[in-house]
């Protein structure tokens, strides 16, 4: 039977794949829900640094003189500016600690009582930040925003003592007390964005789930409801049922990663750097990747029940293990190992590489070799047991 | 040689040590419509599935249109039609684009695949629901577009497995009559699967009773009902107006009777052999007090033949608990794990 005949029988099954799809209008919400939802948990459940807002601290002024005072009013001005932190007062530490107990506040910030004469005097005046232990990611990042705005102020203070008192020209002063200077440059435009980070690992992921959920649901829901049967009689190709069902879940998984891409730049304001047939061309890859398994899972899974199972197991460790939602880097050296091991993994990274940072082919190369081998082991494997399992 | 359709020997498939069809060997020739007779689980749908290749047979072999059902599993393919128990069609599908899918699949070229959508929807007067989805059809509208799936390729071998299950009345004679129909006018040779002895004895030429796996007789329905005559058995219904639990079990007890079945809280069928069995059975029941509203005696049916030559062992069957019930092979138990 010529590969003529085997890729027209096999649209007609792609065809009516996607013809049963679009008529369930439940189905096609989903569509658009399901990524949408994805970004939107992922994209706000993670905290970032400059993220916060409003947050309750409290503020406890012990100074007897007149330089707290001015430090709470600058404090107070630049707040004013970037709404990071709703302010209170309280008396003392004992103070702060009941109401972080009491869950209403989440730091404080206690400038002590010898404060003014420390200064006066030519000592350091000391402030002391308070902070809620049970709330480890939100105490880092009050730690470290009030920390730089607290020494930012004082760099200030600095300078102008330095030009007042000892005369010198106040474009040397901010040398003399910060000779170094550190800035922060990506390799393109634009800041780090938590969307920009996990768009790619979901678009990956999704033609992931759509090729391993999607083709053994595909196929066992037909093997249970009897309808395979009509296809086994006639007299085609087996191998036209398996890519006619490729087909209809690939154009699925698509269509589902370019609505993300779109959901990602329209609302989520990601940028894509690199080019995006480059981008499409991995989608395309991360199918071919995933088919073999696919296929593999069908074969030898009897039913939908069974199928549902075996790919939930071998899916969320996938999921989580391929830096799709947290940097790979963050995690322990043998899950590291792991995670090596996943084809999402390289999926994950040549998506993000040519996404957020403009990478070429040459530079994901690595990557684009071993889905490309990853993807061939596994049909090799999975074609001839599938045919087997079809002739039981 | 020439005109044989199907030639099965040895036939079997074991399913781990049982053996759901075991060592059949039948011939059916062209044109005629040839019946397997059995209960639930008997073999009937695994026999079906060996010949139409959707099974490998464990053991045996046979030829389909004059093709080896395992090496040219493909060649014979291209002569079978199957209409299945469960029903080859997508609900979401409307009935004509169910129709195309395999018209496509069967390399049927637009303009005569067109021309034979129309012509076996006209068949079964369901042309005006053409362009309908197959979810809002009823069974036995359903049934109908399912039954004619299977002739748009014109099968040389038309498989019905069980065609009238779970139809009302009226669906199953006016299926009935099409299988009829389809075999005079297209000359299909249709081979039929049924648990139901009226349809087989309606329909076909000859029929095969398969219970656990074998071929228990095989003949034309006629023959077969001569079976039962030849020696000397009598069926009778009995009304009786006060019949009781004893009085069934002393008359089953008696020598000469093979059967009882209850037809309903006063009538029994009964099976019996010998010249005095008649007076035994009434005696039995006048000895009780059993008040005789009318006997009725009876034109052996193929299920007084099915019940004559299985009717032991189904009771074997469900005091050993071993053999399954149902199609195929006993489903496993299912757990539901999220």
């Amino acid at each position: 039977m010529g590969a003529k005949k085997i890729l027209h029988h096999s649209l007609w099954i792609g065809w009516k794949d996607l013809l049963e799809f679009s008529r369930s209008r439940l189905r096609l919400i989903m569509l658009v829900l399901m990524p949408l939802f994805m970004m939107l948990m992922v994209g706000f459940i993670f905290p970032s640094g400059s993220s916060i807002s409003n947050t309750p601290i409290a503020l406890a002024n012990m100074d007897e003189g007149t330089f707290g005072d001015m430090l709470v009013t600058q404090l107070e001005a630049i707040n004013s500016k970037t709404g990071m932190m709703d302010l209170s007062t309280a008396t003392d530490f004992d103070d702060i600690k009941t109401k972080i107990q009491d869950g209403k506040i989440s730091g404080g910030i206690i400038i002590s009582q010898d404060f003014s004469s420390s200064l006066m005097s030519g000592k350091q005046g000391a402030i002391t930040l308070v902070t809620d232990q049970s709330n480890p990611q939100i105490s880092m990042i009050i730690e470290g925003v009030l920390t730089k705005t607290i020494g930012e102020m004082g760099t200030q203070m600095a300078v102008h003592k330095l030009s007042t008192t000892y005369n010198i020209p106040s474009d040397h002063t901010l040398a003399v007390i910060k000779p170094y200077n550190v800035q922060v440059k990506g390799i393109v435009p634009g800041k780090p964005n938590y969307f920009q980070f996990v768009a790619p690992g979901i678009m990956a992921m999704v033609v992931m789930m759509s090729l391993m959920t999607g083709l053994p649901h595909a196929i066992s829901y037909e093997k249970d409801m009897g309808t395979l049967d009509g296809m086994l009689v006639a007299p085609i190709n087996r191998f036209s049922i398996i890519l006619g069902k490729v087909i209809a879940q690939t154009t699925r998984g698509l269509v589902q990663g370019l609505i993300i891409l779109a959901l990602a730049i329209l609302i989520f304001g990601v940028v894509i750097y690199g080019n995006i047939l480059l981008v499409i061309f991995l989608l395309l890859l991360c199918v071919f990747s995933f088919v073999g398994l696919g296929i593999l899972i069908t074969s030898f899974t009897e039913n939908e029940e069974t199928a549902t199972m075996v790919m939930m197991t071998l899916m969320f460790p996938m999921m989580f293990l391929s830096g799709v939602f947290f940097p790979m880097q963050e995690m322990p050296w043998y899950m590291q190992d792991i995670a090596h091991c996943l084809p999402l993994t390289y999926a994950t990274t040549a998506l993000r590489g040519v996404m957020v940072l403009g990478a070429g082919v040459s530079a994901i190369s690595t990557e684009i070799m071993v889905l490309i081998g990853f993807g061939t082991v596994m049909l090799l494997i999975a074609i001839p047991m599938f045919k087997k399992a079809m002739s039981k | 040689m020439n005109n044989i359709a199907i030639k099965a020997a040895n036939l079997t498939k074991k399913f781990g040590d049982l053996a759901a069809v075991d060592h059949i060997s039948f011939d059916v020739k062209k044109g005629e419509i040839f019946g397997f007779l059995g209960p639930n689980g008997a073999g009937k749908t695994t026999a079906i599935r060996m010949l139409c290749t959707l099974s490998r047979p464990t053991e045996g072999s046979a030829t389909v249109a004059g093709h080896d059902i395992v090496k040219e599993d493909s060649k014979v393919r291209e002569h079978i039609g199957l209409v299945s128990e469960k029903m080859i069609m997508y609900n979401l599908l409307t009935a004509k684009e169910n129709l195309k899918l395999f018209g496509k699949l069967y390399n049927i070229p637009n303009d005569l695949l067109d021309k034979r959508i129309h012509e076996v929807l006209s068949l079964v007067e369901m042309e005006k629901w053409a362009n309908h989805q197959i979810g809002t059809f009823s069974t036995g509208m359903k049934q109908r577009i399912n039954v004619v799936r299977g002739l748009l390729n014109r099968p040389d071998i038309l498989f019905l497995d069980e065609p009238t299950l779970g139809l009302d009345p009226q669906s199953t004679s006016e299926i009935r009559e099409i299988i009829h129909r389809i075999n005079i006018e297209n000359k299909t040779t249709i081979i039929l699967t049924t648990h139901v002895m009226v349809e087989a004895d309606m329909l076909c030429n000859r029929v095969g009773i398969i219970d656990h796996g074998k071929i228990a007789a095989l003949d034309i329905p006629i023959n077969l009902k001569r079976m039962i005559s030849k020696i000397g058995t009598t069926v009778v219904e009995l009304d009786i107006s006060n019949l009781t639990n004893n009085m069934v079990s002393l008359i089953q007890s008696l020598k000469c009777v093979s059967s009882v079945v209850m037809k309903d809280n006063t009538r029994i069928k009964v099976q019996a052999k010998g010249d005095d069995a008649f007076n035994d059975i009434i005696d039995t029941v006048r000895q009780n007090n059993g008040k005789i509203r009318s006997i009725i005696n009876l034109e052996p049916t193929l299920e007084d033949v099915f019940l004559h030559i299985t009717g032991h062992e189904v009771r074997e069957q469900i005091s050993n608990n071993v053999k399954m019930v149902g199609h195929g092979p006993q489903p496993r138990v299912k757990t539901r794990i999220r």
